[in-house]
């Protein structure tokens, strides 16, 4: 038997459709939520299914209708509130931070505040400073909020559901260049946890770890180290609240060798959290120092010749990990761009929109 | 007549950022900037070609920066989104609703501040009305009475959402008298009367009578963000898009214009010269080195002292 295939935001909009259909407290809203192009596609037509009480647009008020959302799950419903671009969820920051996150605590567990957020990081095009940034540290580092960044289809759908089930407020991290990758997903409801890691190919020599469309870079990655008579270990971190310690240091302990990739800047970010998480016997195992990929500390830039500069690929991390080998003559240079083509969209399939 | 090129040419693949089109919106720009001087301000928000243009933008520095060049107004860092010109006091752009709104009024009372006081202006659209920061920003300047004009271009779309599931119906320029300020409106795609909307609120700021709300009623024609038209999103009724292309600002400009003894053919030799100049700013542009890879790590804290 053939398990059936979903796209990415394919899978997101089914999670969404029963959802909605099974639990009368969930509703949808977000700016272009019942749009023409419905948030790339996740939210099309769930208003004329659901109606307008349910799946519902919003004024560009994004701190306001943050504490909106919030004041209706404190009264028992389950919002689902969604950014189109992570960088107007930057205004949604205080009633996150102060008020959702710490609601359950300071009123000593009194309430919940099941909020589930959707934020899209955007990259490619030039989407630059205000359209592509990646601030699931900022989340991260808040008490009292969950925060996952799920990579395949079937997560995506599994996660989404788990987090509106979540009697905490999180935060659902959906990478734009994973919107169009396929996989296999269930057609019933089904619950990923939040808190674990999977991982995504065995190896014995490397252990890569990365989140979000980073891990899809490791597992070419991967590929390129197999190449070379390398076998890697690739482990999706999906949840970022907490690190799956246990996941991590299994792999380590084993391999000796880590590249930590994130779809962020390092300094401060996932990279370093996942390498101070791992347990003492996996830190013992080390036999070189861990490695980070992620972006170097500036913002993103719009033209193409610096943008293709900003985001690591494949090759850097399958270089990281040789390095930790002591093996990067064997691997090959990173193959140079053609003359007027850019590594700016995730494939050429891909026409947008961003 | 330059977005017209940059639709034109923005399938070849070149200009690689989210780009905003003005058209239908080319009235606001041109009847504000005719009151404004050199050191006067502007700040504008994601549909700013129109703005930075009618300031006294460099062309070429726009067209330049959207191929993503080095010879780009912001060296090819901010694209489209992200215009800068400090020779015209253009002083930038930026995509977040009302984020530059704030930051407008901060000019106007540095201005204050080092008793040197500028007429700022500060472009933001329907939508931004809508965020914390357009409030929190017209309440501090009419407390501190500075000379901001708040220009309004209702569009009636915050991109595909319309006016009726974001706003109560009542008037944007309403807002203006909760905030202590005079508030005034007009047709957005007739130029002179934005022209007259903004001498009154021109007049008031440099007079020391603080900040106005001015909203201009017009309609982006082209989709929200790319070169093409979107009639067949079904968002918005394609009757609606065709009565306001009838109302084109530059069909109003010109049958005015008629009648003042302006005919086809000095029409015909001004589209003449501003082709050439575009034809010329898009040679530089194409023309232009891309930045090396150095720039990736310039600029980060601001202006290097020698």
């Amino acid at each position: 038997m053939t398990v059936r295939q979903l796209k990415y935001f394919q899978a997101l909009h089914e999670a969404q459709a029963q959802l909605l259909a099974s639990d009368p407290r969930v509703y949808l809203m977000g700016l272009g939520v019942p749009g023409p192009t419905g948030i790339f596609g996740t939210t099309t037509g769930l208003q004329e299914r659901f109606g307008a009480d349910r799946v519902l647009d919003m004024p560009s008020s994004e701190n306001g209708m943050t504490g909106v959302a919030l004041g209706t799950a404190l009264m028992g419903r389950r919002p689902i509130l969604v950014h189109m671009r992570m960088d107007f969820a930057v205004l949604s920051m205080e009633p996150l931070v102060n008020q959702a996150a710490k609601w359950a605590y300071m009123y000593g567990g009194a309430m919940s505040a099941p909020l589930t957020v959707r934020i899209i990081i955007g990259r490619g095009w030039g989407q630059g400073p205000q359209h592509s940034q990646s601030l699931q540290s900022w989340f991260a580092h808040i008490p009292g909020l969950k925060v996952v960044m799920p990579t395949t289809p079937h997560d995506a759908k599994g996660m989404l559901i788990a987090a509106v089930e979540d009697e905490a407020p999180v935060i659902i991290l959906e990478h734009r260049w994973l919107y169009g990758i396929s996989g296999p997903v269930p057609e019933a409801m089904y619950r990923e946890p939040l808190d674990r890691a999977v991982v995504r190919r065995a190896g014995r020599h490397v252990t890569l770890v990365a989140t979000s469309y980073m891990a899809l870079e490791s597992l070419r990655a991967a590929d390129m180290l197999a190449e070379i008579g390398i076998e890697a270990e690739v482990i999706d971190l999906r949840s970022l609240t907490p690190i799956d310690a246990e996941t991590l240091g299994a792999s380590v302990a084993k391999t000796g060798h880590l590249v930590v990739s994130d779809t962020s800047h390092c300094p401060f970010g996932v990279c370093a959290e996942a390498v101070a998480c791992l347990p003492d016997a996996a830190f013992g195992a080390l036999k070189a120092r861990p490695r980070r990929i992620g972006l170097p500390q500036v913002p993103t830039p719009t033209t193409p010749a610096l943008a293709d500069l900003y985001y690591p690929t494949a090759h850097d991390i399958a270089l990281a990990a040789a390095q930790s080998l002591g093996a990067e003559e064997r691997l090959p240079p990173r193959p140079a761009l053609p003359p007027g083509q850019w590594r700016d969209t995730p494939d050429p399939s891909f026409t947008g929109p961003y | 007549m330059v977005e017209q090129a940059i639709s034109a040419r923005y399938g070849e693949g070149e200009m690689r950022c989210p780009t905003h089109l003005c058209v239908g919106q080319e009235a606001p720009p041109v009847g504000v900037s005719a009151h404004l001087l050199a050191t006067d301000i502007v700040f504008s928000g994601h549909r700013s070609h129109g703005h930075y243009l009618a300031k006294g933008g460099d062309l070429k520095a726009m067209l330049a920066e959207m191929y993503g060049r080095a010879t780009g107004c912001a060296k090819g860092k901010g694209g489209s989104q992200h215009l800068v010109d400090l020779a015209c006091g253009f002083m930038g752009s930026a995509p977040i609703l009302a984020s530059t709104i704030p930051v407008a009024v901060g000019a106007a009372w540095a201005g204050i501040m080092a008793g040197e006081p500028r007429l700022v202006v500060s472009y933001l659209g329907d939508g931004a009305t809508e965020e914390g920061a357009f409030h929190e920003a017209l309440n501090f300047a009419a407390v501190k009475r500075l000379p901001v004009v708040f220009v309004c271009e209702n569009n009636l779309y915050s991109v595909h959402s319309a006016m009726d599931v974001r706003q109560p119906d009542r008037p944007i320029h309403a807002l203006a008298a909760g905030h202590g300020m005079p508030g005034l409106h007009g047709d957005g795609n007739d130029v002179e009367a934005v022209h007259a909307l903004m001498g009154e609120a021109a007049d008031r700021a440099r007079g020391g009578g603080g900040p106005t709300l001015i909203e201009l009623h017009t309609y982006r024609i082209r989709e929200h963000c790319g070169p093409g038209e979107d009639g067949a999103l079904g968002y918005r009724d394609q009757a609606e898009i065709d009565v306001w292309s009838l109302r084109d600002p530059l069909a109003i400009c010109r049958a005015k214009l008629s009648g003042a003894g302006f005919g086809p053919e000095d029409e015909e030799s001004m589209r003449s010269a501003i082709a050439l100049e575009i034809e010329e700013a898009f040679r530089f542009a194409r023309a232009s080195p891309y930045p090396e890879a150095e720039a990736l790590t310039t600029d980060l804290y601001g202006i290097a002292r020698a």
